[in-house]
């Protein structure tokens, strides 16, 4: 089965309250990615909040993040995430959860 | 000058609307912190509310509670490429009056829920983050700090319902990080349909649903479960697999969901439907060796923050709430008596916990996670053979009954070898017993 799926499209549906430049969750050493072979983050992040760049790096983009913390567990080896939850009020608004 | 209360609780979930309510009730001056923007703003359930733990706290709950279908029917399908097999079981006995499974919405419960505790007397703050906190020359946890101006507040004893990433106890030591093989991610969607055709294919009238849970090639050899549940006017479907297993595959949770809604067996049951939300979050799966700590001077840990789940019986929600209330009792109980909420006096918490089905549940399935992570062909090698034979068996042609169950046999050899079957047999049988 090849069946190609938008994430921004599921993501579109969700509600969200930016926190306007102040990412909840950041990569620490960007040459740790560099080096990071599997860099699993890209692959398991339900939002795809991590893309890898031309650079042989990973992006990071919290804006469409579901808080759910799965980053934070497949890094906890490398521990380069610095994850925290946003600011009261802001980041994902579950409309039925 | 610092606010201080009798009980801090960190969450609205489950667990903490537990705890809140049940303080608030017997006049505890009680405050819970939620950093969403209401109730419920960042809570994920698939879901089913199992009633017997929520009515021993709001007995009439049904009352008002907006829950969605009761239960008449479960099914358990194991999903081939493009088949099923399976086993369902309806019964008329589920119309009973008081029914004892819902299917829900996760938000509307929770701000159902916390109205109940505004009334019962309990202050809740909304949008307000618990950044850490404060403890006494002597370790003891005398309150909190947030993200608020001024944010410090102090109480006799703190209950944390923050979830299962429990970042509160795991910066403060009292919690090891998260293990990848002890916690699934699972996504899920609601699918918004005409209640009409909700009732048409799955045969159910009125308020009745049904409730179907999944396993299969669709977690593509990954430990995981997916299921599809009936609501009023929507389906929630979803899928989860351990993170140990997403980390090592190539494949991202969003894309198994899709190929999970274009399987052959599931897509004519969502037909048509509109997708309105896209979820995801972690289940604590680790089971009875994973429960941490659960109290200390001044704190106690509930719900998937203390690693609450059973995963065998999909149970989580009703681990929590009894959880929750446990907590409470204990803190009413020190306080009645006039004792100091030091570690001593709250293992009586963890007492309760031990003698009743939390405890038991999980320490009957200790054995379980550790079984599943590293014995795939559970979730691989049987789904294919399991279908292949029914599809044999039930097929009408001209080979003989007795070649037919020779060849069957044949294939579950093949698979797995005899000892690997007399083997698995033996592991499941001393997983569960």
């Amino acid at each position: 089965m090849s069946i190609v799926v938008k994430i921004e499209e599921k993501l579109y549906q969700n509600r969200y309250i930016v926190d306007e430049s102040r990412p909840h969750i950041q990569i620490r050493n960007d040459a740790v990615c560099k080096s990071c072979e599997s860099q699993a983050c890209t692959v398991c992040c339900p939002a795809a909040c991590y893309s890898k760049n031309e650079t042989g790096s990973v992006t990071l983009a919290t804006d469409g993040c579901l808080e759910c913390g799965t980053c934070r567990v497949v890094c906890q080896d490398k521990e380069n995430i610095q994850w925290d939850y946003p600011r009261g009020g802001y980041g994902i608004s579950y409309k039925f959860g | 000058m610092v606010e201080k209360f009798d009980a801090i609780v960190i969450g609205a979930g489950p667990s903490g609307n537990a705890a809140a309510y049940t303080l608030a009730k017997q006049g505890l001056s009680v405050l819970q912190l939620e950093r969403g923007e209401y109730p419920g703003a960042k809570n994920v359930q698939g879901g089913i509310m199992y009633a017997a733990e929520l009515e021993k706290i709001i007995p009439d709950f049904r009352e008002d509670c907006p829950t969605e279908r009761h239960i008449i029917e479960q099914r358990i399908w194991l999903l081939g490429d493009d088949n099923y097999i399976g086993t369902n079981y309806r019964s008329e006995a589920f119309n009973s009056e008081k029914p004892n499974r819902y299917t829900i919405i996760r938000a509307n419960i929770d701000k159902w829920f916390s109205e109940k505790i505004r009334e019962a007397g309990g202050l809740q703050i909304c949008e307000t983050t618990v950044t850490e906190l404060i403890r006494d020359a002597s370790g003891k946890v005398i309150g909190v700090r947030t993200d608020r101006e001024g944010g410090e507040i102090h109480a006799d004893v703190v209950i944390m319902a923050d979830g299962v990433n429990a970042l509160l106890a795991r910066r403060t030591g009292f919690q090891q990080e998260l293990a990848p093989q002890n916690v699934a991610l699972a996504v899920k969607e609601i699918l918004f349909i005409d209640p009409e055709l909700i009732q048409q294919r799955f045969g159910l009238k009125d308020e009745e649903g049904v409730v179907i849970e999944i396993m299969g090639k669709v977690t593509k050899g990954m430990v995981g479960t997916a299921f599809l549940y009936t609501n009023k006017e929507s389906l929630t479907i979803g899928i989860g697999c351990l993170i140990s297993d997403f980390k090592e595959g190539a494949i991202p949770p969003y894309k198994m969901l899709e190929d999970l809604k274009n399987h052959p067996v599931i897509k004519p049951l969502i037909e048509g439907a509109e997708m309105k939300e896209y979820a995801a979050h972690m289940i604590p799966e680790g089971g009875y060796k994973a429960v941490p700590q659960l109290y200390g001077d001044g704190w106690m840990v509930v719900g998937d923050a203390a690693h609450f789940n059973n995963a065998a019986h999909r149970e989580g929600s009703n681990l929590a709430m009894a959880s929750g209330r446990m907590a409470a009792e204990t803190v009413i109980e020190l306080k009645q008596a006039g004792k100091p909420f030091n570690a001593a006096n709250l293992a009586a918490y963890k007492k309760k916990l031990d003698d009743s089905f939390i405890m038991k549940d999980l320490k009957k399935y200790r054995n379980l996670p550790g079984i599943m992570h590293e014995n795939k062909q559970f979730f691989g090698a049987y789904p294919d053979t399991l279908t292949a034979a029914a599809h044999s068996w039930f097929t009408v042609d001209s080979v003989d009954k007795k070649t037919k169950e020779k060849e069957i046999m044949k294939s579950f050899v093949k698979k797995r070898s005899i000892m690997g079957l007399v083997g698995d047999a033996i592991k499941l049988v001393r997983a569960v017993r």
